[in-house]
């Protein structure tokens, strides 16, 4: 297997939105998920000597986000108490069938939906990856940020027309790998 | 409004139509198209396809701004390195 060098210049612009959107459907705290991949930024910096180049950057850097989480569960849930599961039966009136009232709701499948939508964005993000980094950049502004065609246009001074060629090379790309990983 | 459109014409208006940016008429005439062009039906098919996937998975990404302020963190243990 080929080895893999680091290249932390190229992190946060690579591989930033992919940690972002790991982080956040975890965390669910938009500052503390940005805290989080600093630090975890930081960490791999601290330790690229540690890295084998046995798997590629990305899962290295996953690797260490996953502790950094942990971490921050543990700090927030070293106050006791906080898993106490209360019932809210005081008085006779409210008496009910409490017990199957807490059956499985099966009708609700959110978590489920939340974890395939989240395995999905990241599988998303994977094929991004596989585009060069300007057409990934456009083909995101324009797909997942929802700028108007104007604005890229100007930001990156191209055509409307140079920015259709880009988003269809995009597309088909990205279609391609998602047949390929996802569907 | 054109009957016959080309394939290419088809494609692209295709592509503006994912992000709501093609007009009444070209998507009609698109549709025109897409009644005798298979390939271009599939492809359409498969173009919406993707739409819906990014919809689904609600993507999020940080601003320019954001990632500006990460690597500024980062720069300082950059340049020690």
């Amino acid at each position: 297997m080929s080895q893999v060098e680091l290249d932390p210049n190229l992190w946060v612009d690579r591989y930033s939105d992919y940690l972002y959107n790991y982080t956040i459907v975890r965390v669910n705290d938009h500052e503390m998920a940005q805290d989080l991949i600093s630090e975890t930024f930081l960490a791999g910096l601290k330790s690229k000597k540690n890295f084998k180049g046995e798997a590629s950057e990305r899962t290295w850097l996953i690797s260490i986000l996953k502790r950094k989480i942990i971490d921050h569960y543990r700090k927030s849930n070293s106050r006791k108490g906080k898993a106490e599961v209360r019932m809210t039966y005081s008085d006779d009136d409210a008496e009910g069938d409490w017990l199957e009232e807490r059956v499985e709701d099966l009708s609700d499948k959110t978590a489920e939906d939340t974890m395939e939508n989240e395995e999905l964005g990241l599988a998303i993000l994977n094929c991004l990856e596989g585009l060069n980094d300007r057409q990934a950049t456009i083909f995101k502004m324009k797909t997942i940020d929802g700028f108007d065609t104007e604005a890229i246009c100007n930001e990156f001074n191209i055509t409307p027309s140079n920015l259709w060629v880009i988003i269809h090379r995009a597309r088909t790309a990205m279609a391609d790998c998602l047949q390929k990983n996802w569907l | 409004m054109k009957i016959h459109m080309k394939c290419n014409e088809a494609t692209h208006v295709c592509d503006k139509a994912q992000y709501k940016e093609a007009g009444f008429w070209e998507r009609l005439s698109m549709k025109i198209h897409h009644i005798y062009c298979r390939i271009c039906r599939q492809h359409a098919i498969r173009n919406t396809k993707l739409t819906h996937l990014f919809q689904r998975a609600n993507l999020k990404t940080l601003t320019a701004s954001e990632k500006e302020a990460i690597k500024q963190r980062l720069g300082q243990d950059l340049d020690r390195q």
